[in-house]
């Protein structure tokens, strides 16, 4: 895994780099979610999607910047995705890289479970 | 104003971004063999112009559950291909969903850096409670909704263009449905 150290900012590839900026990634996904305040906002556009910057700040003891601050990184990661309406800006739930971590991180695990269930019952049955 | 006061989402917003062209992701919507291969997997016909005809077909699956012939009827609202497509779209799979107004569909499809491009459906479910719980997603074996069919799209379309890439005779990166080993998983 590549790390962030200034030494190494040198020899990492172009084109990589430009790749892992374009699309979102599990690291992104995971680093947005690893916070509470986010983590309600989430669940803030989960309960009524579509909701500007006032209405959103409204719901949390925090400044206006730094509610701003934390749907940037949600946006980067692609967990929120804004829309112009008018002169209003909307913010909406993204919820595929949610799904796409799912397939990927439990799923896997999930599917081992039930087909060592699946392995026993087989096995009591015979 | 999209948000409502009932809890109901009434515009669901879902994106993915996926490296391939925007010109691959346009005919991955709107061409049969390409609907058959993610989702629902059924294959769909577009008339590509407004006014024009939306028709997806049951699946074998679907017809099982009591679907008709057609399970989601619609008519093209607005077509620029490879960028946007406007449609609605109304799921006459089961008695319920038929029952319900008809949804607006807005696919866009926007370029990015290093060949990823991003794919936004809106859906507009207004007043259709029951096709939004199935799209968004909500309903256990109805298909994982919009979530599921964008995860799966994305796979077929780069595991398509790997082998297209590939292959020695991968040409001016056209991709076909054919040359996907395994997709979706």
């Amino acid at each position: 895994m590549i790390t962030r150290g200034e030494p190494l900012a040198g020899l990492t590839c172009d084109q990589m780099v430009t790749y892992f900026e374009a699309v979102p990634d599990d690291d992104r996904v995971f680093k947005a979610l690893a916070d509470p305040t986010r983590r309600f906002l989430l669940d803030l556009l989960f309960a009524r999607d579509g909701r500007t910057l006032t209405e959103l700040e409204s719901e949390l003891e925090m400044s206006r910047f730094g509610v701003m601050k934390h749907l940037r990184v949600l946006e980067e990661a692609g967990l929120v995705v804004t829309r112009r309406s008018g002169r209003e800006k909307l913010h909406f739930l993204n919820p595929v890289p949610i799904r796409l971590i799912h397939d990927r991180w439990i799923d896997k695990y999930t599917e081992r479970h039930a087909s060592a269930l699946a392995d026993l019952k087989a096995e009591l049955e015979e | 104003m999209a948000g409502t006061t009932d809890g109901t989402r009434t515009v669901q917003v879902h994106q993915v971004s996926i490296r391939a062209t925007p010109e691959a992701i346009w005919e991955a919507i709107t061409r049969p063999e390409w609907a058959e291969r993610y989702g629902y997997r059924t294959p769909v016909e577009y008339e590509l112009r407004p006014g024009g005809t939306y028709k997806a077909l049951a699946s074998a699956e679907m017809k099982a559950m009591g679907s008709p012939d057609v399970a989601v009827e619609g008519t093209v609202i607005e077509v620029d291909p490879p960028r946007r497509l406007v449609q609605t779209w109304h799921p006459v799979w089961d008695a319920e969903t038929s029952a319900e107004p008809v949804t607006r569909l807005t696919y866009e499809i926007e370029p990015g850096e290093s060949g990823v491009t991003k794919l936004t459906v809106i859906h507009d479910v207004t007043d259709a409670p029951r096709v939004a719980a199935q799209v968004g997603g909500e309903i256990p074996g109805a298909g994982g909704g919009w979530s599921a069919q964008l995860g799966e799209l994305r796979a077929l379309l780069e595991a398509a263009g790997n082998s297209a890439a590939g292959s020695s005779a991968a040409g001016n990166g056209a991709v076909t449905p054919d040359g996907v080993q395994e997709a979706g998983r």
